[in-house]
């Protein structure tokens, strides 16, 4: 460690200005922040700073979301076993997933961390952590067989109009990583729908309907037929993007990110419990067959529970305040099963459900605030009077 | 707008070629003024309409500028706003008109927007700013100095949108078939509206940071 500190002390000043490396100072700096905690005082305001800074705070997400991704990585290869029929061992199928996952991950952060260094360059202020975090969720959300090309341009267009447009991390108004995800949505649906995108590289005669797709079927009078069980959807041996299909692990990183109160426990739960508001009240309905499908399968189906847990509680863009949070997640939980069960069109709601409520967030914490100026003002009269 | 006349003014002075060459770049009716948005998302998903309701909206805004300054000494100003809006409905339904006539697909195409061309704010903004005070030949080359600006994004994102998302270009096939074969899928982003509003962005994004001017001080 000390030697590494010292070694990063003696090229420091080649990226300082006047430096011969000036113009990557902030290539530097991200380096160097990431692998020390930033030595830099304070000058004025509060002088006492968390050594939980945004480095850190993005690591902790990262380390949430690897038991989703490891389940995931083991997922793709057994579905695609499952689908030829083979029988295979635990690694076979880990090694193929592998195959599968690596490839995006790294095309996600290349790209990303990419066009984040150049924007960092040009404005002249360090790399922002937050792609840490976009760059592991985005291979995550996409189904194991898009084509790489296409995970970079999504990235790119997240990256650059979902987040540089709008003056960079901590600043967007939209999830980057549903940003990208979205933008795959509308821009090639034939790789983003379907029956054939969910297992890699399927057998033909092999059905690879998710769940969701299987429910979809309900909305248009024909009823619902799971080929899965409760248990395989919350466990995640069901077709679907990387990391989504297991609630369970899924679960893992919740624990995680609420024990270390970096991912908002409020918005998780309501979230849930929007969901299961909805659910429960188109079971009392119940016209058509979807409508009929217990609420409890909204949340272990589709990316209804990494929605909750990752990207809802996305600190940059979801609602400030304690009530806003409550608010927001549970909103959240509604639109994503109303939009699943009543528009046949979008299978998925999750990911617009987010999105749309993420823009709505800063109106709900400012009537959030509003409501709180109001009632305190109230209490203030009697003392005028 | 008051300069002090001078008896003979040359056809092109610096001051006419201000107002043709302004609202090409820092008084851009799209990018810096926000009008015109709707037909802007609505037409551009093909370069050949593109161009038409460029060139249509260019004579509307010239002829209509060049009438009612001709005109503007005339008109009682609490009713100028109807008279305004006969003479560009009447402009209007002549290029619709001539459009049905001699470009039949590409005024399907169009459909309502050409007529939609009345509510262009660019019209009347057009007019109420500068045709009532100003002189015809000033007005008419106003004009087309906003239509040509308008145009000119409409044609920009045109180009993207039909490149990106359909891979052809007026039309015509640019994008090999070798790079279908190797996978590469058109982008149905494109061919929604929204996309339009994306490229919109990114020209103004593009010519606010090239022109300091036209950035607000926060």
């Amino acid at each position: 460690m000390k030697s590494l500190r010292k070694q990063l002390d003696k090229i420091k000043p080649q990226f300082q200005k006047g430096g011969k490396f000036e113009k990557l100072h902030s290539t530097f700096d991200a380096f160097e922040t990431f692998l020390f905690v930033p030595d830099k005082t304070t000058t004025r305001g509060s002088h006492i700073r968390d050594s939980i800074d945004m480095k850190r705070t993005m690591s902790i997400v990262v380390i949430s979301v690897i038991p989703a991704l490891l389940f995931g990585i083991w997922n793709v290869g057994h579905q695609h076993f499952l689908s030829l029929a083979q029988t295979v061992g635990f690694w076979d199928k880990v090694l193929f997933g592998l195959g599968k996952v690596l490839p995006i991950i790294i095309v996600s952060y290349v790209t990303g961390l990419a066009i984040e260094f150049a924007f960092a360059q040009v404005r002249h202020h360090e790399v922002n952590e937050g792609f840490l975090v976009t760059g592991m969720l985005i291979p995550l959300i996409v189904p194991p067989d898009v084509p790489l090309w296409m995970v970079a341009i999504a990235t790119a267009f997240a990256v650059i109009i979902g987040k540089e447009v709008f003056g960079g991390t901590g600043m967007n108004i939209l999830n980057p990583a549903l940003t990208a995800r979205a933008f795959l949505f509308f821009a090639y649906p034939a790789f983003m729908s379907g029956d054939k995108v969910w297992i890699a590289d399927k057998a033909d005669a092999f059905s690879g309907a998710t769940p969701l797709a299987e429910a979809a079927a309900g909305t248009a009078g024909g009823t619902v037929n799971f080929s899965h069980s409760f248990m395989d959807m919350f466990l995640g041996v069901i077709p679907g993007s990387v990391g989504e299909t297991s609630t369970l692990a899924i679960l893992i990183g919740a624990v995680i990110l609420a024990y270390t109160g970096i991912g908002s426990f409020r918005i998780m739960l309501s979230v849930v419990l929007g969901g299961i508001f909805m659910g429960g009240l188109f079971n009392l309905v119940a016209v058509n067959s979807y409508m009929e499908v217990p609420f409890y399968y909204h949340l272990v189906m589709g990316g209804f529970a990494f929605g909750a847990i990752f990207m809802a509680t996305d600190p940059v863009t979801a609602a400030q305040t304690n009530k806003g949070k409550v608010i927001y997640g549970f909103l959240i939980g509604v639109m994503a099963v109303l939009i699943r069960v009543l528009n046949p069109a979008y299978p998925e709601g999750m990911m617009l459900a987010i999105l749309l409520m993420n823009v709505f967030a800063p109106l709900i914490d400012n009537y959030v605030v509003e409501a709180n100026i109001k009632k305190r003002l109230k209490r203030m009269k009697p003392v005028k009077a | 707008m008051s300069t002090a006349k001078t008896e003979r003014e040359p056809l092109f002075s610096a001051k006419t070629k201000k107002l043709l060459l302004g609202p090409l770049n820092k008084e851009n009716p799209i990018t810096v003024q926000v009008l015109g948005i709707c037909s802007a998302l609505a037409v551009t998903v093909k370069l050949e309409p593109a161009f038409v309701m460029a060139l249509s909206v260019t004579i509307v805004t010239a002829m209509s500028n060049l009438t009612i300054s001709a005109l503007r000494n005339t008109i009682p100003p609490r009713i100028r706003i109807i008279v305004q809006l006969v003479v560009i409905a009447a402009l209007v339904i002549l290029v619709d008109q001539v459009l049905k006539a001699y470009m039949y697909d590409v005024s399907k195409q169009l459909s309502v927007f050409v007529g939609l061309i009345i509510t262009n704010c660019i019209l009347m903004g057009r007019l109420e700013a500068f045709a009532m005070a100003n002189k015809p030949f000033d007005s008419f080359v106003d004009g087309i100095g906003n239509g040509v600006g308008y145009g000119i994004i409409l044609i920009v994102v045109a180009f993207f949108r039909e490149l990106l998302g359909s891979g052809t270009i007026w039309g015509f096939r640019v994008i090999p078939q070798a790079f279908y074969d190797m996978g590469y899928v058109n982008n149905g982003l494109m061919i929604l509206p929204p996309a339009a509003l994306f490229l919109v962005g990114i020209i103004i994004w593009i010519q606010r940071s090239k022109n300091p001017d036209l950035q607000e001080e926060n």
